[in-house]
């Protein structure tokens, strides 16, 4: 089976300022595989993810050079619509965010902004999000109910079914498990596997053994550059750089 | 006993105390207004009209004028003031003209009160020709309560946490409908709450409508056209006690008063209820 490439930073480089925080990198995501960014804390790993939905465009101070291709379109051409690109490629956050609204609410405001105003659609789009991240039996009661009562785990997969609602191709995940209680984690990387039929995924993570459960290529990030990347095998067991043995094998970071 | 424990004993006794004494202030100030006041209140008293030199009056035009004067300058007050506060937080960039918009909110809500309705004065009863007005008393307590909105608004928005915006950014949402959806209606209890303050000072301020909207009320009960003089409860009291030949001044006094006592009252409980009731249902208790 042949593997498609979904997304593809070419030299990509990322200021702050006058700080370099990407150096040149060149990346190429593959489709319907879950891909992991690992590496020390302030290595890049965040900077790039928020690079592939232009959430850097936030920063005041950013400032990019290079291209991302999406499609063979470079994403930071002045002629893409930002929130379209958004619109394909979802984000979950390291701590969940639900908005303050009812449980309903939060799934239906995706597509309640993409224009979608019929009762029977956001019906049946909440239910199938919710079900796609494994929230559904344990909300569906109390769907009118406001998002904050949910526990810390369950906030994280509503935001999941959140991002899902507006059916992204792309599924950016930063930290997504790291605010969670172990039981909690495991559902989410439980459901990550499950995602990956459907979704590309990119996952940003600092624990290792969950990069090693759960992705299929692994990218390691050390001050701003990609040391290594390749199957996520093949790079735990063999690794081709020292730098890449040594953070696996814990002796920094 | 130690010292630390003695202090904390003491402490906690003053800061008890001071409770205490907010509450007498509060329950003698009550007494002392709605005792004899509201035995003044009758439905005569609220719908008839004033009377210049016999006893009887009532304050049924002024009743009719602070609601109209109240609501025509919230009218006003609340799109610009909300609208300018939703700028400064949201849409704002750091520098000097921003800088130049918050020095200008911030001077102009310590001018003093009757210095804004000399003001008014100026423009609206002279330069404008309108004469005492309802509308130039309306307007010029609009420019009284601006500062107070603009910056309770932003500071409002201010509060909610910027991982909303960027959840619904990240969704696809334009940065309007993040801030109309996502941030405006989180931020909308504490915009409220200044609201609740803006228009309680609204029914109440007396030195700008004095200058403004004059003493007098039109011969027609109620009069809608808003160039019409429009005397309010509270210019009312200021009035009857300073200037009027009615030999019951004081009972309209006491009478005006425990009125704009309890209108209040009623306005700040009828806002501050429902926007506890909205709070907890969005905050899942």
């Amino acid at each position: 089976m042949t593997e498609h490439s979904r997304i593809t930073a070419v030299d990509l480089d990322l200021y702050y300022g006058t700080f370099r925080a990407l150096r040149s990198i060149s990346l190429d995501i593959l489709e319907h595989r879950v891909t992991a960014l690992i590496g020390p804390s302030g290595c890049g790993k965040s900077s790039f993810l928020r690079c592939l939905n232009r959430m850097n465009d936030l920063v005041p101070t950013a400032r990019v050079v290079g291209k991302v291709l999406l499609d063979g379109l470079d994403i930071y051409d002045s002629s893409i619509d930002v929130v379209l690109l958004r619109k394909r490629i979802g984000m979950v956050f390291q701590r969940p965010n639900p908005f303050p609204m009812s449980i309903y609410d939060n799934v239906a405001y995706g597509p309640r902004i993409h224009g979608e105003r019929r009762k029977t659609v956001l019906d049946e789009v909440v239910e199938s999000s919710l079900r796609g991240a494994a929230l559904w039996d344990e909300v569906k009661d109390r769907l009118g109910k406001s998002a904050l009562g949910l526990s810390g785990g369950q906030q994280q997969r509503l935001c999941i079914a959140r991002s899902l609602a507006v059916k992204p191709e792309l599924l950016l995940m930063d930290e997504p498990a790291s605010a969670l209680d172990p039981i909690s984690t495991a559902k989410v990387e439980d459901l990550i596997r499950e995602l990956r039929e459907t979704y590309t995924i990119v996952i940003v993570t600092h624990n290792m053994q969950q990069a090693a459960r759960i992705s299929d290529y692994t990218a390691f990030f050390l001050s701003g550059e990609v040391v290594e990347y390749g199957p996520t095998g093949s790079m735990f067991t063999n690794p081709k750089d020292q730098r890449t043995e040594d953070y696996i094998t814990g002796r920094f970071g | 006993m130690s010292r630390a424990r003695l202090m904390d004993r003491v402490a906690t006794m003053v800061l008890w105390l001071a409770g205490l004494v907010i509450i007498t202030l509060l329950a003698a100030f009550l007494i002392r207004i709605l005792g004899p006041g509201l035995p003044v209140l009758s439905w005569k008293f609220l719908t008839t009209k004033p009377y210049s030199v016999t006893a009887g009056g009532g304050i049924g035009p002024e009743l009719f004028n602070t609601f109209y004067i109240t609501g025509l300058s919230l009218l006003f007050s609340l799109p610009i003031g909300i609208g300018a506060g939703v700028y400064m937080a949201e849409y704002a960039k750091p520098g000097r003209a921003t800088n130049l918009i918050r020095l200008s909110v911030e001077a102009l809500a310590s001018v003093p009160s009757i210095v804004l309705g000399l003001f008014g004065m100026i423009l609206f009863v002279n330069a404008l020709g309108w004469s005492f007005s309802i509308l130039g008393g309306a307007l010029t307590l609009a420019l009284l309560n601006l500062p107070v909105l603009v910056r309770n608004t932003e500071e409002a928005m201010r509060a909610v946490p910027g991982t909303y915006r960027e959840g619904s950014l990240a969704l696809g949402a334009t940065r309007w409908q993040t801030v109309s959806k996502a941030v405006f209606p989180t931020a909308l209890p504490s915009v409220l709450t200044g609201v609740t303050l803006v228009a309680g000072r609204a029914i109440g301020e007396t030195a700008i409508l004095i200058y403004t909207a004059g003493v007098t009320v039109s011969r027609r009960f109620p009069d809608f056209r808003p160039f019409s003089a429009g005397e309010t409860l509270a210019t009312r009291i200021w009035y009857v006690k300073s200037e009027a030949l009615v030999p019951d001044a004081d009972a309209i006094a006491a009478g005006t008063g425990a009125l704009l006592l309890i209108l209040v009252l009623i306005f700040n409980l009828g806002l501050t209820l429902p926007i506890y009731w909205y709070q907890r249902r969005r905050m899942g208790k």
